[in-house]
Parts: C-alpha cells; sequence; structure tokens
C-alpha cells in the first residue's frame, strides 16, 4: 500500500477516536476551568500531553499547589502503562523504521491509539499511525477548549452518549480476537474480573487507576505468557 | 493555584513523552525471546480490558444506559463488526436508553 493510502486508512480508523475524544476532551475542559485554568492553558496541556488520566490527575496537583517534582511522580505512575504499551507496539514496526518516525509514533501512542495499532494485522507503517492521530489530537485540543470556554455547549445526552464511543473501540479490539481463541477468552475474562475487584475490594481499592492497569498486566499476561506461549511466527494462539 | 501552569503542562508533557518514546526507540529488533514475546502479545488485551471493565458502567448519565451500550458493543464485536460500527452502535444505545428512561 502507498503511504497515502496507508495515512488515508489510519484517518479513517481514527474517527471513531475522535469522537470519543471531543467527549472526553469536552468534559476535561469543564474541569480545567474549574480548578482555574484558562482556555490558552487547558489547550495547550492537552496538544502536548495527550491523555486522559493524567491530565485529570494534573489538575487536582495544579488546583492544590504541589511542587513540580510531585507533578512528575503522578505522572510517572498514572502513565507508566504507556511503556508497556510502547513496548508491544514496537513489536508492529518494522525494525527498519527510522528513530525520527518512531519519536513521532510514540507522541501519539495513548490508549485508544494503541487498541486500534495493536488490532491491526503484522507491521503498520507510521503512516499509518500519522493517519491515527490526525483527527483525535485536534479533537482532543479543541474539545478542551471548547470545554474551558463553554460548558453548555454540548447538551448532557449527547456528551453522555459519547461517552461510551471509546471503550466500544476496545470492545472492539478485543472481543472479536477472543472469539477465535479459548486462551485470549479467559485472558479477557480474568482481566476484567482482577479489575472489579480491584476497584471495589477494600485496601486494593486504594491503588491509583495507573498502577492497577500495570499490576493486572503484569500478573496476567506474565502468567498466560508463561502457561500458554505464543507458538508460531505469526504470533497466533489458538 | 500558586505554581506556574506552564511549568506544570511542561513538566508532565516531558515526563509522559519520555514513558511513550523510550521503549519505542530503544526497542527496535524483533523480540526473540519466547516469553517476553508472548508477553507483549497479551498485554493489549490486558490492559484494554482493564480500563473498559467496570469503568464502563459509570461512564453515562445512568447505570442502565451504560449497560446497553456495554451490552450492544459486545454483541457488535462478537459478530465482528468493525471499530467503528461497534464504537458507533454504542453510542446510539446509550442515547435512546436515556431518552426512554
Amino acid at each position: 500500500m502507498s503511504r497515502l493510502k496507508q495515512y488515508l486508512s489510519g484517518v479513517k480508523d481514527g474517527f471513531p477516536i475522535f469522537l470519543g475524544y471531543l467527549a472526553v476532551s469536552f468534559t476535561f475542559g469543564i474541569a480545567a476551568k474549574a480548578v482555574g485554568l484558562g482556555g490558552f492553558e487547558s489547550a495547550l496541556m492537552s496538544a502536548t500531553n495527550f491523555t486522559s488520566a493524567g491530565q485529570l490527575a494534573a489538575l487536582s496537583i495544579i488546583a492544590s499547589s504541589s511542587g513540580y517534582v510531585e507533578m512528575a511522580f503522578t505522572q510517572l505512575i498514572i502513565n507508566l502503562r504507556y511503556c508497556l504499551m510502547s513496548s508491544a507496539l514496537s513489536q508492529k514496526l518494522h525494525p527498519s523504521t527510522p528513530t525520527y518516525h518512531r519519536l513521532f509514533v510514540a507522541f501519539g501512542n495513548t490508549d485508544e491509539i494503541f487498541a486500534v495499532s495493536s488490532a491491526k494485522e503484522g507491521y503498520i507503517s507510521p503512516f499509518y499511525s500519522y493517519g491515527l492521530m490526525t483527527l483525535p489530537l485536534p479533537g482532543w485540543t479543541l474539545g478542551t477548549l471548547l470545554g474551558v470556554l463553554s460548558g453548555s455547549l454540548l447538551p448532557e445526552r449527547i456528551i453522555s452518549a459519547l461517552s461510551v464511543a471509546l471503550y466500544g473501540m476496545f470492545i472492539a479490539v478485543i472481543i472479536s480476537p477472543a472469539r477465535k481463541s479459548k486462551v485470549i477468552a479467559g485472558v479477557v475474562l480474568l482481566s476484567m474480573l482482577l479489575s472489579v475487584i480491584f476497584t471495589y475490594l477494600p485496601v486494593l481499592r486504594l491503588i491509583p487507576s495507573g498502577f492497577r492497569i500495570i499490576i493486572i498486566t503484569l500478573l496476567i499476561a506474565g502468567s498466560a505468557a508463561v502457561i500458554f506461549p505464543v507458538d508460531d511466527e505469526k504470533g497466533d494462539v489458538k | 493555584m500558586s505554581g506556574n501552569p506552564f511549568i506544570y503542562i511542561a513538566v508532565m508533557a516531558l515526563v509522559t513523552y519520555l514513558i511513550r518514546a523510550i521503549p519505542l526507540t530503544l526497542i527496535r529488533k524483533e523480540i526473540k525471546n519466547k516469553f517476553i514475546k508472548s508477553f507483549l502479545y497479551y498485554v493489549p488485551f490486558v490492559t484494554l480490558a482493564v480500563m473498559t471493565f467496570p469503568a464502563i458502567l459509570t461512564a453515562t448519565n445512568n447505570l442502565w444506559s451504560a449497560l446497553a451500550g456495554f451490552v450492544t458493543a459486545l454483541l457488535l464485536a462478537y459478530f465482528n463488526k468493525g471499530l467503528f460500527a461497534v464504537s458507533v452502535s454504542a453510542c446510539i444505545a446509550v442515547f435512546v436508553v436515556e431518552l426512554i428512561i
């Protein structure tokens, strides 16, 4: 496929991400305004960080005037899951992909873009990744700005409906392979079960969500890798 | 708020970017180690499942619309509909249920 085709196919796959980001960033903008951030600062934060959980956590740090070191440490904890995702994504880029492409692709490796990239068969082209980012990044920034400027621009019903767009994508990415492989189905079910336990059980629920994802990933992906190692070249598990 | 918002933004952007960029630039070869290869293969399934559930249940205005969106997405994904169809149908399901309830 030509670079343009790769790019356009990415733009198309990025459209649901764009919809979801618009809703999530809009509510983020409302929250940013509430702690005293202006439209420019909030939009700048979204354009340079491109991460929802980290940005939300940042708001409470800014609101409580905590130190810059605490900010750095909090971001490290919440966003450390990207380290796992980027490691997995490194295997989706052809080994010959030059560093400058890797540096740009890395910037856009959000949970959702990672999800869509993982669902692709074989290697992905950096141009596909650029296509994936094309709508979501401006959408994330614009939605933030709109949320700060006018919290009532989008009706609550629409925001509520759009809020499941990103989860819908995650489900699309994990369920279809789970249907073909019992191992993946088991991995998905067990992950959700542990997630429920970590979310609601006393003590365990005090663990920040960023750490929760890492702990469960190490546990389940680690055990699955030991018990059901991926055999053939294509990486399929039957 | 007494800190400089621009320094906060710069600090968090730098940390977040480094976390994303370091593995992607350092791991350049295809990983041959069977354990690590298998581990990374399972990573997306675990991370995405953990992020989806139970978080999706509290994402909308009420539990019933959230359940409608969740079940719609599960069904369509099970029947191999694409990302876009699954995602948009889940949104529509939420919207419709909230109109009724």
